[in-house]
């Protein structure tokens, strides 16, 4: 075999699958094999699932020391199983976990890294390039590596998961000495209120500026009740106004839902970098010239104080048939 | 006390880059520079630690133009020290090279205690200076911090993540990444400003911290193209007579879709 493997890792096992299929392509086109780093405690179910999704490989350590998930022990064990089997491409899962993850490895192989990548193609030579969004989501570049592993992470969402299929992979348990961590978790605390995350929500009805106070959300949250959705703000309301500690945008939320509505969002090219995965784009702004209407699918020219309750009224007659 | 290493980046004002329409390409090299928005963050953590603790502070970049006027902003938000690596060969460096030379500068600085960085630069958002930073360092990192505290020799700090906030010991020497949550930089006043006027700014090249061209001739990756996203929507205009009709049209619209049921 001329190329080394193709590796997944996340400690997420919905983005592993993600990549799993990713890596199945990258794999297939450099003929080579796609192997699963699984590294935790007890996550024997996972490792098994993860198995079953047209992997070749599943490299297995199982360990308590895994279990405050600090990047030590990971970092130790790749870097040992990197110097063992010398893998072509490492995509590891854009958790911030993975980010950090992904740029010490590259350091200690004295490899390059593409963090946040959503494509990727092998060129003529057999090297891997990546794209990823540059400059505050004004320019996508294209990347290429100039030194192995060519190591990438991959934001949750890009890929479609891994479908089942074919034989079960052999798991391999590994025989690595393992760092302790340098660090201590003290105490680890649950994210302030329980939020569903918006960046996995099908509906996603965002408020901007045109929102004259915050007791106006009510009616979008009746608008994303009625659409199985969430609702999100855009920087200045959560930033200047101080209304919500989060926003969707490059800096803040990413979302990929079904549908978007922004409504009274301008549209600043950081909020677009944050919502143009999503699959349709609608908008509702007074402004006949307000930016977001470039990249919509459905404009609507009102005002939302009395598009949004027609909307709600129409929505209902609409699905109740 | 401790000694506070904070590494800036003279990053592109991600705000006002503009692009050729006609090629679609960045006009980058047009664009202004400024402190990366995150790295103030930093800057002002290291400046309130060593308000409660005393120390020093020393700020530093690695840049190919020429950053003083920033490092100046920085001098009057409360650095003590601003160091300059500035070289063109840093023009194409890619963030292991970066690393790199901050490390020998580091390095060439001598001792320290702690070195903040932001949680990522504003223009190209990768959050691996710090990380790699740290391991060339051979000490300890935690990144995504949003609070920290400092007794002795040990820091506690709070670090936000997706799904949990952790709180973790460490001791110094360490690297610590830093998101904006964590503090609101300060507007130096113009008092401030008169008297950073008297610091001085250190500009060092390569050479002086013996990182040799060859060394950096060779960056990890390469960025073959940047272009401005192309997004292709279908930009449809929903009317109607009424506020009724026109929610009634967006519902039909989006029926045909097939992303509502009905």
């Amino acid at each position: 075999m001329s190329a080394g493997e193709v590796w997944v890792f996340s400690e997420n096992l919905d983005l592993a699958l993600e990549m799993l299929s990713e890596g199945r392509r990258l794999a297939d086109r450099l003929q080579t094999e796609l192997s699963a780093i699984t590294l935790g405690c007890n996550i024997k179910e996972q490792v098994e699932e993860i198995a079953k999704h047209n992997v070749d490989k599943v490299y297995l350590m199982d360990n308590p020391v895994f279990k405050s998930l600090q990047t030590e022990p990971y970092l130790s064990v790749f870097t040992e199983l990197a110097a063992r089997r010398s893998p072509e491409i490492i995509l590891i899962g854009s958790t911030k976990r993975g980010r950090e993850l992904a740029a010490r490895l590259a350091a200690r192989l004295k490899t390059g890294l593409v963090q946040d990548a959503f494509k990727f193609e092998i060129d003529e030579r057999g090297m891997l390039t990546a794209a990823r969004i540059v400059y505050g989501g004004n320019g996508v570049a294209l990347i290429t590596y100039q030194s192995k592993p060519q190591i990438a992470t991959v934001p949750p969402r890009t890929f479609e998961k891994a479908k089942p299929f074919g034989k079960q992979a052999d798991i391999i348990s590994l025989d690595v000495k393992v760092d302790e961590p340098k660090t201590t978790v003290v105490e680890v605390r649950p994210a302030e209120v329980a939020k569903v995350r918006i960046e996995e929500a099908r509906v996603v009805i965002c408020g901007g500026r045109g929102v004259t106070k915050k007791e106006d959300f009510k009616m979008f949250e009746e608008l994303a009740s009625i659409l199985g959705g969430h609702v999100g703000a855009t920087r200045p309301l959560a930033e200047d106004r101080k209304w919500f500690s989060e926003w969707v945008g490059l800096s803040g939320k990413k979302v990929k839902p079904e549908i978007y509505i922004g409504c009274g969002v301008s549209g600043m090219i950081q909020h677009i970098a944050g919502i143009r995965d999503s699959k349709v784009i609608v908008t509702i702004n007074k402004d006949p010239n307000a930016p977001i209407f470039e990249v919509a699918d459905y404009i609507v020219v009102g005002d939302i104080y009395q598009i949004i309750p027609a909307l709600i009224e129409a929505l209902k007659g609409a699905l109740k048939k | 006390m401790p000694r506070i290493i904070v590494c800036l980046k003279y990053a592109i004002d991600v705000s006002q880059i503009k692009v050729d329409s006609a090629t679609r390409k960045l006009l980058i090299a047009d664009a202004p520079r400024k402190i990366s928005d995150f790295d103030k963050n930093a800057l002002e953590e290291a400046v309130k630690i060593k308000v409660k603790h005393g120390g020093e502070v020393i700020a530093l970049t690695a840049t190919a133009e020429n950053a003083s006027t920033a490092l100046r902003e920085a001098l009057a938000m409360g650095a003590d020290k601003a160091i300059q690596i500035q070289d063109p060969n840093i023009q194409n460096a890619d963030t292991m090279m970066v690393s790199n030379i901050l490390a020998e500068a580091i390095r060439k600085i001598g001792s320290f205690d702690i070195i903040l960085c932001g949680e990522a630069s504003i223009d190209s958002y990768s959050g691996q200076v710090g990380p790699r930073l740290a391991e060339v360092l051979g000490i300890p990192a935690v990144t995504y911090v949003s609070k920290v505290t400092l007794e002795g020799n040990t820091l506690t700090v709070e670090r936000s993540l997706e799904d949990c906030s952790e709180v973790i010991m460490v001791k110094t020497p360490v690297l610590l990444t830093v998101t904006k949550e964590i503090n609101v930089p300060r507007v130096p006043t113009l008092m401030d400003i008169i008297k950073a006027s008297k610091k001085e700014v250190l500009t060092w090249t390569l050479a002086d911290i013996d990182v040799k061209g060859e060394k950096i001739a060779t960056p990890s990756i390469k960025v073959v193209d940047v272009s401005a996203p192309k997004i292709e929507r279908k930009r449809i205009k929903i009317s109607g007579e009424s506020p009724k009709e026109i929610a009634e049209n967006l519902v039909k619209a989006l029926i045909q879709e097939g992303v509502i049921g009905g």
